[in-house]
């Protein structure tokens, strides 16, 4: 088993390198010059040029590449005497348009993309789950049919839609919340708590829909199973057979893609934290598209990445705790 | 002397298994076939038995070379096609085909049945001379499904004439070699009998060659000419139908026979049966000689030093063991 | 003999609800079950033998079935106990071996934990020492070797037989008076099939269970079975005592069966006999005997065979019964003088 992990871990580390290599060679293959962005419009061409060496795009591609890998681990300086600046380790780069370092940046937002993710996903599990097992315990009567009819209404209204329409709805028709403005859960825990609701519930109604059939097509699968009819033939109860035979087989596969889609939200829910306004790495991402920021653009896909090959290697590892089968090999 | 119409020489397949280090190479082998040879004359049928996991079943996909073996050759009329690719390998194939056990998963079920059965033309892009059609209904009328029905889908065919669909399926390119993979193990009793019937009037009115494999010796002593016995990757015993079920020579081989429930209760209770303790062992790490012996009664410490090979025990009838049984021993349920 | 029955199943009736119509399953099956005897219940898929079974521990999905009859056990209907007395038989008084033994046992749990939670259900008191203890010994008896280390192995660890072992220690954990076993020994190969049925038998004659196999295969129920249902689309249309039906069978479906499975037996090479045709569809099934289209007599008779269900009744001269309406005289003499000539 630990060699089983260290292998992943290392493979992982392997993949990483090689995403971080293609990202950074795709995005330096774009059309646009970063160094004519560091500047307003009226820029000198010589400001430009020395723009460019002091970030290093004067370089070749690969020396640049490796300048970028070597500042992960030992941070960087750009630049020399008094307009020298420098990103401790681990750099992901400078932002010309932020004037930050890269790093600083995620550090910022990426917790307002955590809350975010947390949130949705304790909701969105709680809810499709919960439904989920409703459904396929209730077959055929209404609640299965409402049931039904949530996950199949959810899976088609785009978050865009929902988030606009519960903002409308609550904020500005209702007036029962606050127009959302984020406020660290630490500063202000009312004011979080008011404003990440609505996010929360936009983010979490389209995977609860999913894992709602999810939960409700696995638990009627199980409940086909050979073991679940020895199980009525042993005289166990229902509700013991529910738990130890049906939802135990039925939540294999679904653990197994909920830490996916957590992993796939930490690298930012673009949609919902615009929305909302909510200064997340996803809002982040979106401005760095605007203004060709690179370096952002590079990091916020190097911290996604990290995240879903991470996640890989837990839900990998969580299937051989779940699954005797698994463990065995 | 005429060449053989479908013949195996010292095959071995095995399947890599396991794994260690940091790269995860494969630690084991599954020795699934290990080193069987048989060959099959024009219009005759060899019958392989042997329990699940013996490797009956890989013996019948390296024989189509739907994989491809270890090491070893596979000759179809004394050419050897375990080298071929390509086209070469297309057209050999025409004329080796396979029926399958599942009649339920190996049609597919949004295909309608004339589209199954000519699948193999469009594949082999050949068109019949009476076409497409035509071609399919024909084959429908010979395996005893209505031509008429060429529109419907697999669900609306009970599983025999599932089975049926697919033995037209292997018959559209006029195959010289069928080989069946227990065609018949998941059909009910009155109904295998219909395709086994159904198989050798094919035999007769097409002049094919069959390799059947089968766990059920029952259904092979009616269908075969020669037997094969496979245990643990080998053969144990081959040899003409009716020695190998009249005089069994190998242990095993008489285990097997003595297991089958005989439809006979005036017969229930008899001494003179023979009940194999435990179960297979894994072809994985099999046992050092015979590999039966763990399992055999009449084992010594020969058979645990020494592999027996196949033996000549006369009129074509081999079986590899260092203690054959020496009476013909009659058993509950064989010739009377 | 015993006389009286243990089990009496009286006019057994169960039809599913499908999307595609109305499947009577079970149609009008009586019979009854004796201790320490084997009833065989053979029939080819369709003809409602293993409805049957699971029927008698009301396994049948209740919104979707219907089941009406009798089921009686010790004076009480099973078929109308309240859900926690029938969960009280289940396992206790009745239990069951399935056909595949890997998906009939729990992928995420120990086989030790799965029998002791058979046990433990049934006697909630019981130190957890004591029902391992209790769990071993029936680990040893079924034939588990090393039971010791292997109680805490998961199902995937043992191979189909073993696997069916544990199955078997399950139902047997409490000593039931009734073991039903559904085709037990299909998915398995012929020599661990022979072990298997020995076991059975073995422990049937330990504990004087009485035994309700069911089985497609008339090999086994010529090797283990003392008394015989044959059944067809759903009913009973032949009922003896084992010899009885090899010797002296008295229904033309039985007939074919045996003709069948005889010359798969026998015959070297050669035309098999067959019965003509496919097992009829439960959601159709043909009018009259369901028989009657893969039946060779069912013109000789007429009309009668499409018309009228042919009820089940002692053959004169015999101590079968059959459900067919050719003449006694004439079912006798065709039973004795050989219909497969």
């Amino acid at each position: 088993m630990l060699l089983f992990i260290t292998r992943r871990l290392l493979f992982a580390l392997a993949l990483l390198l090689a995403v971080s290599f293609f990202t950074y060679m795709l995005f330096a293959m774009l059309p646009s010059d970063p160094a004519a962005l560091t500047c307003g419009k009226n820029c000198k061409p010589e400001i430009i040029a020395a723009n460019r060496v002091r970030l290093g795009y004067d370089k070749p591609l690969l020396e640049q590449y490796w300048l970028f890998l070597k500042g992960f681990f030992v941070g960087r300086d750009y630049g020399v005497g008094a307009a020298a600046f420098s990103c401790p380790a681990p750099s992901l780069g400078y932002s010309f348009s932020q004037h930050e370092c890269v790093s600083t940046l995620i550090a910022r937002t990426f917790p307002v993309t955590f809350y975010l993710s947390l949130g949705a996903f304790v909701l969105w599990m709680t809810l499709g789950i919960g439904l989920g097992s409703l459904a396929a315990l209730k077959k055929g009567k209404w609640q299965d049919r409402a049931a039904t009819t949530f996950s199949a209404v959810g899976v088609s209204l785009p978050t865009f839609y929902i988030g606009l329409l519960v903002l409308f709805s609550f904020c500005i028709w209702l007036r029962i919340l606050p127009f959302p403005s984020y406020e660290s859960p630490f500063e202000d825990p009312v004011s979080f708590l008011t404003t990440m609701i609505l996010p929360w519930s936009t983010l979490a109604v389209l995977s609860a829909a999913g894992y709602t059939r999810l939960t409700r097509n696995g638990m009627l699968e199980a409940m086909n199973e050979d073991f679940v009819r020895l199980g009525i033939a042993k005289g166990l109860r229902r509700r013991t057979i529910i738990r130890k035979y049906v939802l135990r087989s039925a939540l294999v596969p679904i653990v197994t893609i909920a830490g996916l889609d957590f992993a796939a939200l930490l690298g930012g829910a673009i949609i919902t934290e615009s929305v909302f306004s909510l200064p997340g790495m996803g809002r982040m991402s979106i401005r760095a598209v605007v203004e060709s920021d690179l370096p952002v653009l590079v990091g916020t896909t190097m911290v996604a990445a990290v995240f879903i090959v991470l996640a890989n290697v837990v839900v990998d590892i969580l299937y051989g705790v779940l699954d005797p089968r698994v463990r065995q090999r | 002397m005429t060449s053989a119409a479908l013949e195996a020489r010292d095959v071995v397949k095995y399947f890599p298994t396991g794994s260690s280090g940091i790269l995860g190479r494969p630690t084991h082998e599954v020795k699934a076939v290990d080193g069987v040879s048989f060959s099959i004359a024009h219009g005759e049928t060899l019958g392989v038995v042997g329990e699940s996991g013996c490797g009956k079943s890989t013996l019948a996909r390296v024989a189509t070379r739907l994989i491809d073996a270890t090491s070893g050759d596979v000759l179809m009329d004394g050419e050897s096609i375990s080298h071929l690719s390509g086209k070469d390998l297309r057209i050999a194939r025409r004329k080796l085909q396979m029926i399958f056990q599942d009649p339920y998963a190996s049609l597919n079920p949004r295909h309608s049945v004339g589209q199954i059965i000519s699948a193999p033309l469009s594949v082999q892009r050949i068109t019949p001379p009476q076409g497409v059609k035509t071609r399919v209904q024909e084959l429908m009328e010979l395996v005893g499904l209505n031509p008429e029905h060429y529109n419907r889908y697999p669900h609306e065919f009970s599983g025999g004439q599932r089975q049926r669909i697919g033995i037209a399926r292997a018959l559209v390119l006029e195959p010289t070699v069928l080989v069946a993979d227990e065609p018949v193990s998941a059909l009910d009793v009155s109904i295998q009998a219909q395709i086994l019937n159904l198989l050798e009037t094919l035999q007769a009115e097409l002049g094919l060659t069959y390799m059947f494999i089968a766990h059920d010796l029952s259904v092979v002593r009616h269908i075969a000419d020669n037997v094969a016995v496979m245990y643990l990757g080998k053969f144990v015993e081959v040899g003409p139908a009716h020695a190998v079920y009249s005089t069994a020579r190998h242990p095993y081989t008489t285990a097997l026979l003595s297991a089958v429930p005989v439809a006979d209760p005036s017969r229930r209770g008899r001494t003179d049966r023979i009940r194999l303790e435990g179960d297979v062992p894994s072809p994985i790490n099999p046992p050092s000689g015979c590999r039966f012996r763990t399992r055999c009664w009449k084992a010594t410490d020969l058979c645990a030093s020494t592999e027996p090979v196949l033996q000549d025990m006369g009129n074509g009838h081999f079986a590899a063991c260092h203690h054959p049984m020496e009476t013909p021993v009659t058993l509950g349920n064989s010739v009377s | 003999m015993n006389t009286v029955p243990l089990l009496a199943v009286k006019d057994l009736s169960v039809s599913f609800n499908t999307p595609d119509g109305v499947v009577h399953a079970v149609d009008d099956v009586s019979f009854e079950l004796f201790a320490g005897k084997t009833l065989g219940i053979v029939g080819e898929s369709g003809s409602g033998k293993s409805v049957t079974a699971s029927s008698l521990m009301r396994l049948n999905n209740s919104v979707t079935s219907t089941t009406t009859g009798s089921v009686e056990l010790d004076g009480r209907d099973l078929l109308s106990v309240d859900e926690a007395t029938m969960r009280s038989i289940r396992g206790q008084d009745i239990a069951m071996v399935f056909q595949d033994p890997l998906s009939a046992l729990n992928p995420y749990y120990t086989v030790g934990d799965q029998i002791a939670e058979a046990y433990v259900i049934h006697h909630p008191t019981e130190s957890k020492k004591d029902v391992r203890i209790r769990v071993l010994d029936m680990l040893k008896k079924v034939g588990i070797p090393n039971p010791e280390k292997r109680i805490d192995e998961y199902p995937h660890q043992f191979s189909g037989g073993m696997r069916q072992r544990i199955v078997i220690a399950i139902a047997l954990i409490n000593s039931p008076r009734i073991l039903i076993a559904d085709e037990p020994t299909t998915a398995l190969d012929v020599t661990v099939q022979a072990q298997i049925l020995d076991l059975m038998l073995d422990l049937q004659r330990e504990t004087n269970m009485a035994i309700i196999l069911i089985t497609h295969d008339l090999g086994v129920i010529a090797e283990v079975a003392d008394s015989t249902l044959v059944m067809y689309g759903g009913r009973i249309v032949e009922r003896a005592a084992v010899n009885e039906i090899f010797s002296t069978p008295t229904h033309p479906y039985s007939w074919g069966l045996l003709g069948a499975v005889g010359s798969l037996d026998t015959s070297t090479r050669g035309h098999l006999s067959t019965i003509p045709g496919t097992p009829p569809s439960l959601i159709s099934l043909p009018s009259g005997c369901s028989f009657h289209p893969r039946c060779r007599y069912a013109k000789e008779t007429g009309s009668r065979c499409t018309t009228e269900v042919p009820q089940l009744h002692v053959v004169a001269g015999t101590s079968s019964s059959s459900a067919c309406h050719m003449a006694d005289a004439q079912l006798v003499a065709l039973a004795q003088h050989g219909e497969n000539q």
